[in-house]
Formats: C-alpha cells, structure tokens, sequence
C-alpha cells in the first residue's frame, strides 16, 4: 500500500507500531504533492520545512510514548485558517504577503495534538465561490476529471483528499463548502452544527454561517478529525459550551431503527438521472440495514437560495471591510486616502468578492434594508421552522449535495446566479445552522462522484456519522481512487 | 422675531475598566502607540470580539442612575463607515435595542423650578482610534494611526432635544457627569477625552411646533466650550435666518481659540451606515434579578445624599450641594461628622481651608494630606478650648505640610491657648498702663477703642490668650 | 429589478470601490438578474415572524475585565504596509 493513501486511522496504526516514522509519512505526502501538484493545483502554500521538522517533533512524541490518533499525521487546511508565521491568503491578492501573527483555534488543536502540517489549501476568493475558479492563486482541478471544477469554496481541500496530497483537511462552509466539493471529489467532508468549532481565526466570510469542518477518506476519520476541533472556544462568543461526544465510539452502531427523513422538495424534477439513481440505491441500501424512510418537508426550500445570498453578502460586505490597505494586506499607490482605500480594495479583490460585496452593502443601504436584509432574516426563521418541523418525525435526513456531478471549468463562470442556484441543497442546512455530512454514494456514468448528503440534528452529528458510517460499510464507493491524469 | 433655541446632547463616557470592550487589552492611558493592541482590536482577519462582563454592568449602573428602563435582551449592530482609526471598518455599538432606555434627569437652574430632561438611550460601543498629524518622523506629510484607544469601552448617553437654552445644557451634563463619576464609572477627565459631548442645536420661532434644522457640534471637551459652541451656534442660526438663509443639517467643529464653530469638511459626504446586527456576538439578555442586584450595589446617589445632609446634619441646601459634588467629598464629610460630631463645623473647614489647600496643590480630596480623623482631632482641640479658631489655622498648615497629629503640633510649638485669668490680668494691666490716652477715650465713650486692646493683647499673648476671657477680662478693667 | 449605472456607482462608493465602465455595466446587469431572483421573497408571507441572526440560540458571552497580554508594537505593525515610528502611516487625513 501507498504511504499516501492511508487513511488517519491506518497511518496511525503504523506509526504506533514503528513500521513507519512521521517523517517517511510526510516526505512520501510531499513528494505525492510535487508529483500532482502540476495538474492539481491545490495548494497555495507548501510548508514542506515546517512540516519535516514537525514531523520529527512528532516521532520524538513517538519515541516518547505518546502517540495520540493525530500524533505525525500530516494534513493540509485551506487557506482561510490563519497560521502564526505561515503566509494565509484567503486565495484573494488583498492578502498576498499577509503572515498572520496567530493562529485559528481549529488548526491549534490539531497542531497541539501533534498533526504535521503540509501546508495551505486552495480555495474560492474568501470561500465565495462552488468551483474554486475565483481563487487568485489559480484554479483547482477535480483529481477525477482535470477539465472539470473540484467545487468549491473548500475546492483544495477535497482535491488534496481525493488527489492524496494529505491524509486529511479541513475546510470552511458557509452555503455547501465543504460538502459540495467533497461530493465532487469523492471524499467525505462534515459541516457541522453552528457554534460547534470555533470560528477564531478563521477569515470570516459570513459569520452567522460560516463553520469548520473536516474532509477526509472515510467517516471514521472524519470523527476522529471532528473530536479534535470540535469544542468551546472563549475566544468565539458564539461558540456552544457543550460537552463533545466521542464521535468514534458510537460509529458502530448501525442504523436499525433509525427514521431517515426525504424531503421532497430535494427530490424534485430536473435532478440528474446519475444523482437520482444513486440516491435511490442508497435508500434501498439503508433500507437492507434495517432504517425507515419518512417523506418530509421542507416547504421554503425554494426561497433558501434567495434568502442566503442576501444574509451571506450582507454579512460579508461588512466582514471585508477591514481590507483597507492600512494595517495589513495589498495596500496600491494612491493619491490621497479615499484613492487608497478604493485602489487597494479594487486592486485587492477579485470580481465575486466585488460582486457580493456590492449586494451585501445594497441590502443593508438606507431603503433597502427591511426589504432586503431583515426580509431575508424572517425567512431565515422559517426555513429553520421546517427543520425543526421535519425533525420532530425523523432522525435524519438523506438528499443529494449537489443536483449534479462536477461541472466542467469555466462552464458556469459567466453567469453568477446559475453557480449560486448549485448549491440549492447545501445552503438550508447553514441557514437553519444544523449539520450535514457528505459521503461517496456512487459515480456517474463518467466516472463523476457523486455524494449522499445526510443532514443531522443541531448537535446530532454522532447520529449522521453512525449513519454515514453503516453505509460505508455496505458499499465500495469510498474506495475508488482518482487516477490523476495528465492535462492533455 | 424670537428664536426658541432647540438642544440635545450626546455624550460620550469613556468607562473605567481594566480592558477593551471587546479584547483583554489594557486601557491604560498615554502608552507607546500601538502597544496596547491584539488581533481583535486591530482587526486582524480571523479576529472576534468578546464582550466584556465589567462594560455592562457599568451600563446598568448608569441606566439606574439616570432613571432608565433595562432592556431585556439588547443586541450589538455594525456601523459601518471606513475611517483609518476604525480598524474593522465598522463600529460595534448598539442601534436597535439599546441597553437603557427612557431615562431622565431632573436639573435646576437658580432660580427657577426644577426641569425634568429625558434621556432617550444609553448604549455601550467600542472607541476608535487615534489619529495624528504633522508628528510624524518620516518624509512626507501623512498622517499617524495609533490604535491604543481603538476597542475602549464607551457609554454614549442621548438626551431628548428637552434643553432650551446653553445653561440648561451645562447643568445638565455637569449632572450627568457627577453621577458617572460618582459611580465610578469614569474619570471625568474632559481634556483627556474621557467625558465628551456632542451637541444637536436648532431654532425655531417662539411658539412654533416644529423644530428647526440641526447642526451636530462635534467633541466639545469642557464645560465652558460647551456653553461657548451652544451660545455661538444659536446666535449663527438666527443670524443666518434673519438674513434670509436656511440652516443645513451638517456636523460642525467648535474652535475654542475662535470661539465659533466650523463646517466640517470630512463628515460632508452623506452617511449611510448600513446597520445591521453583529453576527459575532450573541444577544445580551438581562433579567430582573440581575438588574435588581446592580440596583442594590449602587451607592447612595448625589441627589438622596444632598436630601439627607439637609434633614438629616441640618446643612443649609448650599452647604449640602458643595458636599456633595463629588463623592470623594461626601464621604470625607461623612467620616469627619462620625468623628467628631458637629456636621455645620466639619462641613465649614471641608468648603474653607480643605478645599483652598487642594486647590492651591491642584490635588483631589483622595489625596488630601490631612485625614477626616485628623481634622475632627483638630476641631475637638478648638471646642476644648485648647487653641483657639485662630491658632487652628496655622496647626491646620502644618498638618498639611507634614502630615503630624494637632496634639504633637500644638505641643511641639506651645500653641496651647492661655486661659489663665492672671496671666492675661497681667497683659492686661501693662496694656492699659502704656496705653492710658486710649483708656481715657475709651471711658470718654469712644467703644471702637475697645477692638484696639483686644489686638494688642492678644499679639502680646502670641495669639494664645483665650479670646472669650480677654474679652470678659478688659470689658471689666476698662469699665473701671 | 432595474439596478442603474448609477445605483451601481453609489453602492460602490459606500464599499471603497472602484469600478471600470466595463464592471459598472457588468455589475448593473448581474446585481439586476440577482435581485430580481432575490424578490421571490416577496411573496413569503412573513407577518409576525422574528427575524433570525443566528440559527443556533446563544446568549450572554462574556469575558472577565481581566487585562491579557498585547501582541506588541513589533508584531502590531509586522505587516502594515507603511509605518512611522510605532504608527500606522496612511496619507494625509483631513478633518
């Protein structure tokens, strides 16, 4: 077996028993880097010097006795986690030399833990995006077709996965980030509940939605990534102070019993046929393992894009206002200070992060603000209500993460609001700030992932781990392995 | 035609905690620029605020105090607007849902009947930072951000327009800072910026209905600048509508050098500050046990002091007002009445040779020299007729200069008072003896004399011979 | 939705940005085609429904008036792109 393909769990076993030291782990996840990284394109940032010396710290840990499930595991972030003395971008020009001077709470856990960093993930210009073509630092291909996006804004962090360039990530998702790309990409990812991980230091895109979570090659590593960075942080005022499960004790438990909600409105005409016939066997299979299945609804499905791109582009448009060009960040040769702050912002931001930051301040502007903003927030509540409505009859819920496979490059690029209407059956979850997990589910007739998506109670993700976690068992697809091909 | 002048305040109260508002940073005043910063007050990517415990507290207080109603649940909102001290690009203050609400206090000019003046809101927001200009060492004439201030709590107060004239704005936010400072919520210091007031000025017809345009002047920072920018402003209004002009809402500066108050330039451009709540913070929720045990720690307020000094020490209204302005005083007064007793005479030295000894050092009365206890000592020397009024002035000094008991002065410098009849029969007698045209005048009817003999003996006694029995003694020699 | 040149021009002097001819008339387009999505809301009844800031129900995050250390001078200013002495240098502000 590959040194890179092993999952966490594997890795770990190796490394405990000394068949294998944290630094042959990482020289052989680097050298996998330098191999595809050319028709790739996941990360920004490499930290192959840091990440040599944090592994032979990790085989001292080693050596010492102490190898916790993380210890030497070498993993990559996006680029959105800031990272004391390691250059964090955002993938946006405005913070091309930025070094931050600390670091994100989430990546400090993993850090103290004794997981080696690889390095800094590519992603969608400050997580707006599906497809990780608004990056600045270049796009991301999809490691199982390089014509087509990975998704996005996490769009690094499910490729490095899928591609094998870490073992595990982490990502942000604001509307579908983590899930959306890691459905493309074949991999797991967890969103989970609002308020779970902490937000500190992590570059805020919209704050009431924004959350950290895992993406990786199975669900078993993906408890153990979210026991790592779940918890309460006092640096994050909405952080919850709730004590974390043991995500990996209760894995085995199967599904028998359990009540999977299918709401009907996710299931709706114009799905693609290889979406629709994956998650039809998945029902079949869920049904062997003994679940029932509830029809549900989700009455104001239909409104959550909508109402989404109005609180996430509000929120935003006041969140990078910071980007100034006085304290930090691209700063242009101006005349004046109004030149400066209109030329470094221009300069700085790509064209989405224009846009949204437009109709963010446009919402919230003197006569549009009931309208807009505080409209979009009252329907906020009642897509929250038809969760909480749904979940007074099901355990959990199955739907497709996306209404495609991966789409191909630049397909979408053209036309903001056809990429945003992507990402229909990802944002609800954010909105109603409840947690969702995204596991492989089958392959389209070209060979496309294609993710299952399992949406959990507010602090139920034990519950959709064991459930992601039975399915797995009971089916291959978490096994295939993208043959990267050369860019023709 | 008469103008009926239209006034509200909005002050800022710089609140005295240890940290930010938002970050554990400290709020020292006066160090090295930028020392006293974090990612969340410099707004560094990735930063988030938490709220400190101590700022809302301090807020329930000032709300109590000036009579509001604690909102249950108040929420903190972005103002979004950028400017190179504001280092998020938006100031977390609070819009909707203030923490206090429909408040008021009552101010009485000399004279007149008591008025009450309604406060609209009290809200809490982070401070921005400073700018500098013209100091900077590099080439080039830009200007310098220090951001030591940026993030420090705030308490900003919002009257209704209920004042009508610059005197009633004085008393009111002379008041309104006794009770800050009395609270210990803030030092009061104007020129540092800790208690500053912007003021909204219109005019309109006497008995018109409708308010006149406003003009907003910007961080006035002393009393008499208040009452000197509001009394300008007016007058500028009714000027420029006399002469057929119509006032623009705008923000203006006041120049103290100049006395008049200036169009600023900066503030032209339309506001619009997209407010909105601040999805890193989370609702605060305040319920009656917690306000009613902020009601119970606070202090006795000036108002009720000054009611008790009067029936409870008998002090006239006066006495009672000067006593109580600040609570440094009250409680000096306090503690010197429970010492020695007699509230008139404590509360006379207090206003007289205490106040004059701390205004010539420039001290507060915290560092007053003499102690509460140490006074009573010396005011029980005077009613055991063991030195005079007089002689008590000059122990009073010493006391002062260093700081020794009056028993150990009036010892160590034999200022004991002479009672001894015979002794001062002596004095007497040789005054009378070399002074005997005096005598004669004074037995021809000539009584002025009288104070005459009083001087030369008590300068011949040094000032120690009893007053009350040199009075009796010569009353009797000179009647003959 | 119309969203005029000129609507686009005030929304990006609110935001501090700078649009080419080109951007305005890109923007003006697509910020019409997303609000004009966006109105679907319009028909949502929302009579006597709370507005929602976050998902999850929290309240009263404090912290202690407990003074924590600075950054420093150093590590305030490391990636300012101007400075003098220990300020941030912007030009020239006019009040």
């Amino acid at each position: 077996m590959n040194i890179f393909d092993m999952t966490i769990h594997q890795l770990h076993g190796a490394l405990k028993e000394r068949k294998l030291s944290s630094v042959e782990a990482t020289t052989a996840m680097l050298d996998r880097i330098a191999a595809v990284e050319p028709q790739i394109g996941s990360f920004i940032t490499v930290t192959a010097e840091g990440a040599l010396a944090a592994a032979s710290a990790a085989d001292r840990r080693i050596a010492a006795g102490e190898c916790d499930l993380l210890t030497g595991i070498p993993l990559a972030i996006k680029d959105i986690f800031l990272t004391e003395g390691i250059r964090t971008t955002c993938g946006s020009r405005i913070l091309d030399s930025f070094i931050p001077p600390y670091s994100a709470t989430s990546w400090e856990k993993l850090r103290d833990r004794g997981a080696v960093l690889l390095g800094k993930l590519n992603q969608d210009e400050f997580a707006m995006g599906s497809s990780n073509e608004s990056s600045a630092f270049g796009i991301t291909r999809n490691p199982w077709d390089t014509t087509r996006i990975p998704g996005g804004s996490s769009g690094g962090s499910a490729a490095a996965v899928a591609a094998r360039q870490a073992v595990a990530t982490l990502g942000t998702d604001t509307g579908g980030s983590i899930r959306q790309p890691a459905s493309h990409c074949g991999c797991v990812g967890l969103k989970p509940t609002y308020g779970r991980v902490s937000r500190y230091g992590v570059i805020a895109y919209a704050s009431s939605l924004d959350q950290v979570g895992p993406l990786t090659r199975d669900v078993a590593d993906c408890a153990a990534m979210m026991g790592a960075v779940a918890g309460y942080d006092a640096k994050d005022s909405t952080s919850v102070d709730t004590p974390v499960p043991d995500y990996g004790a209760t894995l085995n438990e199967g599904v028998r019993g359990m009540k999977i909600g299918l709401p009907k409105e996710y299931f709706i005409a114009g799905l693609d046929a290889d979406v629709q016939k994956a998650m039809s066997e998945a029902i079949e299979t869920y049904r062997r393992l003994g679940a029932e299945f509830v029809d549900v609804s989700l009455p104001h499905t239909e409104y959550a894009v909508a109402t989404y791109y109005l609180i996430a582009a509000a929120e935003a448009s006041s969140n990078l206002a910071r980007y100034d060009g006085v304290r930090f960040g691209h700063r242009a040769a101006a005349d004046g200070l109004l030149d400066m702050y209109t030329k470094s912002r221009s300069e700085g931001f790509g064209s989405e992060v224009k846009r949204r930051i437009m109709l963010g301040t446009y919402a919230l502007s003197s006569g549009y603000y009931d309208a807009y903003y505080v409209k979009a927030q009252k329907v906020r509540t009642l897509i929250m209500n038809d969760f909480i409505s749904a979940f007074a009859d099901v355990d959990l819920m199955l739907t497709p993460v996306a209404p495609t496979p991966a789409f191909r490059i630049g397909e979408k690029a053209d036309d903001p609001l056809l990429m945003y209407l992507s990402d229909i059956f990802t944002i609800p979850v954010n909105l109603a700030g409840t947690c969702a997990l995204s596991i492989p589910a089958g392959f389209s007739a070209d060979g496309l992932p294609i993710g299952m998506q399992l949406i959990g109670k507010p602090f139920g993700e034990s519950t959709i781990l064991r459930a992601g976690y039975a399915f797995e068992q009971a089916t291959e697809w978490h096994r295939r392995k993208a043959e990267i091909t050369a860019i023709t | 035609m008469k103008y009926q002048p239209v006034i509200g305040l909005e002050v800022h109260v710089q609140l005295l905690t240890d940290t930010k508002i938002f970050c554990g940073c400290s709020t020292t005043f006066g160090a090295e620029p930028n020392s006293q910063t974090c990612p969340v007050c410099l707004g560094l990517p990735g930063a988030l605020p938490v709220l400190n415990k101590k700022v809302v507290e301090f807020a329930i207080k000032a709300g109590l105090a000036t009579n509001c109603s604690i909102t249950p649940r108040s929420i903190f909102a972005r103002k979004n607007y950028f400017y190179p001290d504001l280092p998020k690009g938006y100031q977390i203050s609070q819009f909707e849902e203030p923490i206090c609400q429909h408040g008021w206090l009552d101010i009485q000019l000399e004279g007149e009947e008591p008025k009450r003046i309604g406060i609209t809101r009290i809200h809490m927001e982070e401070d921005a930072g400073k700018l500098v200009h013209g100091e900077l060492s590099g080439p080039g004439d830009g200007s310098g951000v220090d951001l030591n201030r940026a993030c420090t709590p705030l308490l900003e107060v919002v009257s209704e327009p209920d004042l009508r004239s610059s005197d009633e704005a004085v008393s009111y936010l002379k008041q309104l800072h006794q009770i800050v400072t009395w609270l210990g919520l803030c030092d009061g210091n104007m020129e540092e910026g800790s208690f500053r007031c912007d003021a909204n000025v219109s005019v309109m017809p006497v008995g018109a209905e409708k308010y006149g345009t406003r003009a907003e002047i910007k961080n006035v920072n002393s009393f008499k600048f208040v009452k000197q920018a509001i009394e300008y402003e007016i007058q500028r209004q009714i000027d420029l509508i006399e002469d057929g002009g119509t006032v623009v809402q705008e923000t203006r500066l006041y120049d103290p050098n100049s006395g008049k108050t200036r169009s600023m330039r900066s503030k032209e451009e339309a506001h619009d500050y997209r407010y909105f709540p601040d999805p890193d913070l989370v609702p605060l929720v305040i319920g009656p046990e917690w306000v009613e045990r902020s009601r119970s720690e606070l202090p006795e307020l000036p108002e009720q002091r000054q009611q008790r000094f009067m029936a409870d020490l008998g002090l006239p209204e006066y006495d009672a007002q000067v006593l109580t302005a600040s609570r440094g005083v009250a409680d000096y007064f306090e503690a010197g009445v429970a010492a020695h007793g007699n509230a008139k005479a404590v509360g006379n030295w207090i206003m007289g040779e205490i106040t004059r000894g701390l205004n010539d050092n420039g001290l507060g009365i915290d560092a007053c020299p003499v102690t509460p206890g140490q006074l009573a000592e010396l005011l029980k020397l005077i009613d055991k007729g063991t030195i005079s009024g007089k002689i008590a002035k000059t122990v009073f000094d010493e006391m002062w200069r260093s700081g020794k008991s009056p028993e150990s002065i009036v010892a160590e410098q034999g200022l004991v008072q002479v009672s001894d009849t015979g002794a001062i029969e002596g004095i007497i007698d040789e005054i009378m003896a070399a002074n005997a045209g005096q005598v004669e005048e004074y037995r021809g009817g000539k009584e002025k004399v009288f104070g005459f003999f009083v001087g030369q003996v008590m300068k011949a006694s040094k000032g120690k011979a009893n007053p009350a029995v040199v009075n009796d003694l010569l009353l009797n020699k000179l009647r003959g | 939705m119309k969203i005029t040149v000129a609507d686009v021009e005030h929304v990006a002097r609110l935001a501090r940005l700078e649009l080419t001819p080109a951007e305005k008339e890109l923007f003006a387009g697509q910020m019409a085609s997303i609000l004009g999505y966006v109105d679907t809301l319009k028909s949502v009844n929302t009579d006597g429904v709370v507005p929602t800031s976050h998902a999850v129900p929290m309240e009263n995050a404090f912290r202690d008036d407990v003074v924590r250390p600075s950054i420093g001078v150093e590590k305030a200013l490391a990636n300012a792109p101007d400075r003098s002495g220990s300020f941030y240098a912007v030009p020239k502000v006019i009040e």
